[in-house]
């Protein structure tokens, strides 16, 4: 295609507006936000006087954000790891046109849409200890299975038990998303693939580990950039459903970040644990983008 | 080419409006006759109080639009973090409710946020009206910054008078005491002491510092005068562990309403909680005195651990002259009893109509003005809200690891650190 100079002077000046909003309302409050994490910000009067790496020192010598990185990490790859299952089970048993697919892959994706804000409600009473799932299990005699859930202190190497109705309620939520990607994936698959690998004798189960897995690898990728990024910010599920938790069991960073911004006053630790935060994301996105930039070139 | 040259004129016109689009809306119109009250009374007694106080002021004040400004959420958390941005943003509402003490003097005087009221209680006569203690809490150098509308107390222990009676025991006086009741009842299969999440935790524990340590040394803990290494707190620390073998041990799961649930059900016997406990088992339908019983918690009888609500003055307020109108009326005997026997506490005048109020806070007002006032941490009265934070993630670890030692140093090190 042709573009005149004029073209890119309009297409420019069209996307102005927008990229000086964006300059001052996202890069420019990321640099503010490192130069308040550097201060001595504390109570509601703004303090940039310059203290170093003072706040950075603070954070992460505390117990609170220790255990927060923790329970980030093991967070993350639960529920990746049960995201990515769940949603390639799924979309392999539709694959294999069912009656009613329609159907299915709405009530699949349907949790999708719903706020973490009702999800973490409501996955609260459920498990929580004296009713729901526990209540459950003692009404049909497996009552030695019902344990604390979410008020279990209980940890093992720095993992915390309590996590796991958390994983479960995320997972729940967001494993009809890689469902639909994965479904996308599968039927962008010629059947041709599919038919060359029954004639040179492969079985189904090795047509899907040898052929088919390895063709939505690209797709694994961007469903766990996605997803990463959301776990490692997420912030509401855990507020509604569990809170920090007991010794911090379920406290992650962006809780930790609002309590002690908003609560404690502290603004200058707070900005530190956003930007320790952003850095997080950052490591996982920036390699994303890259290569995806890199690929539109190629194209 | 007359194309090219509409549409670089269509852009520049866009460009020249962005600027406009982006600050329109934060531009305030003439000034109105309005009045701004910011709270996060949302609900319950506590809502139809803030009415009743509305009502009396707009019967005075009939030319005034009366703005009600609330955000929901438990003890104001959400609240405070959005009027937090509104100060912080040069948009103070005309008056905020805030807790009297600390969370009022270290968060917003101390900043030159607020302006002296001291006029006000002198123009009222309202200085005679309330305890030397209180005018202490809410003072600074020597002036004054807020109305305290009510008065609640923490350090109450409410009982069920039916397992207490079959039990055969009375309100324990001291931990001792407690103790011997708690062994009694878990030997009959009843929970001893119910409890709730977080903050209730917190909740309890200052009522243990405040038995273990008495009034005096209790205060001392948040000026310096008493070492948090002191043998009271030990002890303090030591019997909190204690107790925590005869609570519910779904306790993290709960809010404090469910926790009360379980005195009313007869499943626990006991409950330390705050006297707005009282208008929930009201609300359930229960009578004060005659299915559930009250005494100070154990060891702080003589001691009235105390919390409020109060509004002050922020400078920069919108409608000062209307701010100052209300602000009358929440200092007022009139104003107060028409908000507290709807909010369930009791005026922080001395000088309230008894006969309004039931026979919990009857008690409570003769204990308000003979017992010795002591302020609440958990509730912003005694330490500023970060050293409040600090004190909070104590006590979340404090349950699990139980570790004494760990415990009271990190209170030594909190309190070096707020302390200066």
């Amino acid at each position: 295609m042709y573009h005149s100079r004029r073209d890119y002077l309009i297409a420019f000046l069209i996307i102005l507006p927008s990229l000086c909003a964006v300059l001052i309302f996202v890069y420019g409050f990321i640099a503010w936000s490192i130069r308040t994490s550097l201060s001595a910000w504390e109570g509601i009067i703004p303090d940039f006087s310059f203290v170093g790496l003072r706040n950075y020192i603070e954070i992460f010598s505390s117990y609170r954000f220790q255990t927060d990185l923790w329970n980030t990490l093991f967070f993350t790859i639960l529920f990746l790891g049960l995201c990515v299952l769940i949603g390639l089970l799924l979309s392999i048993l539709l694959d294999r046109k069912v009656k009613c697919e329609g159907v299915f892959r709405n009530i699949f994706l349907f949790p999708m849409a719903i706020s973490f804000v009702v999800t973490g409600i409501v996955w609260k009473w459920i498990f929580s200890p004296s009713v729901g799932v526990n209540a459950i299990l003692r009404a049909i005699g497996l009552e030695h299975l019902a344990w604390g859930w979410f008020t279990d202190p209980a940890k093992y190497l720095n993992f915390h038990v309590a996590l796991i109705p958390i994983v479960i309620a995320a997972s729940w939520q967001l494993s009809g998303y890689t469902m639909a990607l994965y479904l996308a994936g599968l039927r962008g698959i010629p059947v041709e693939v599919r038919e060359a690998a029954r004639i040179d004798g492969a079985t189904e189960f090795q047509t899907y580990t040898r052929v088919i897995l390895p063709m939505l690898k690209p797709i694994t990728l961007s469903a766990l950039i996605v997803l990463g990024h959301i776990s490692l910010k997420i912030f509401d599920l855990v507020y509604t459903m569990t809170g920090r938790g007991p010794a911090f069991a379920t406290d992650v960073p962006g809780i930790n970040m609002f309590e002690t911004t908003f609560r404690a006053n502290r603004y200058a630790e707070g900005a530190a644990m956003s930007i320790v935060m952003f850095f997080m994301v950052a490591l996982v996105i920036i390699p994303y983008l890259y290569t995806s930039l890199r690929k539109e070139k190629q194209s | 080419m007359k194309s090219i040259k509409t549409s670089i004129l269509l852009v520049l016109t866009v460009l020249l409006l962005t600027p406009a689009i982006l600050f329109a809306g934060g531009k305030k119109e003439e000034v109105k006759n309005e009045l701004e009250i910011f709270s996060w009374w949302t609900a319950g007694g506590e809502a139809e109080g803030l009415e009743a106080m509305r009502e009396i002021f707009e019967a005075k004040y009939p030319d005034v639009e009366f703005i009600n400004a609330t955000v929901a959420g438990g003890a104001g958390v959400n609240a405070k973090a959005v009027l937090k941005t509104r100060m912080q943003g040069g948009d103070p509402p005309d008056s905020f409710q805030v807790h009297a003490g600390h969370e009022l003097i270290d968060t917003w005087v101390v900043a030159g946020k607020m302006e002296p009221i001291t006029f006000i209680f002198k123009e009222n006569n309202f200085l005679n009206a309330y305890p030397k203690d209180v005018i202490d809490i809410i003072s600074y150098k020597g002036e004054i910054y807020s109305v305290p509308v009510n008065i609640h107390r923490s350090n109450v222990l409410w009982y069920n008078k039916q397992i207490f009676a079959d039990a055969g025991i009375t309100p324990p006086d001291s931990l001792e005491s407690f103790f011997a009741a708690a062994e009694k009842l878990s030997g009959k299969g009843i929970i001893p002491l119910a409890l709730a999440e977080a903050w209730t935790n917190s909740h309890l524990f200052e009522s243990v510092l405040l038995g273990a340590l008495g009034p005096g040394k209790y205060k001392g803990l948040w000026n310096g005068g008493t070492a948090w290494d002191d043998p009271g707190v030990i002890a303090a620390v030591e019997a909190f562990i204690n107790i925590l073998d005869y609570v519910n041990s779904d306790f993290s799961a709960l809010a404090w309403e469910a926790a009360a649930q379980y005195v009313i059900d007869g499943k626990a016997a006991m409950y330390i909680m705050g006297d707005w406990a009282e208008g929930y088992f009201k609300s359930k339908g229960l009578t004060p005195g005659k299915e559930f019983g009250w005494a100070p918690s154990p060891g702080t009888a003589g001691s009235f651990l105390m919390l409020s609500d109060s509004f002050g003055l922020p400078r920069g307020a919108p409608n000062r002259e209307n701010a100052i109108k209300w602000l009358t009326v929440c200092g007022s005997k009139e104003g107060q009893d028409a908000f507290n026997p709807k909010k369930g506490s009791i005026p922080s005048r001395t000088d309230g109509n008894k006969s309004l109020y039931d026979a919990y806070l009857k008690s409570a007002m003769d204990d308000w003005t003979s017992n010795t006032i002591v302020p609440s941490v958990m509730h912003g009265a005694a330490a500023s809200e970060g050293w409040m934070e600090d004190y909070n993630n104590i006590i979340t670890i404090l349950i699990v690891e139980k570790n004494v030692d760990q415990a009271v140093k990190a209170f030594l090190k909190a309190a070096a650190k707020n302390l200066k």
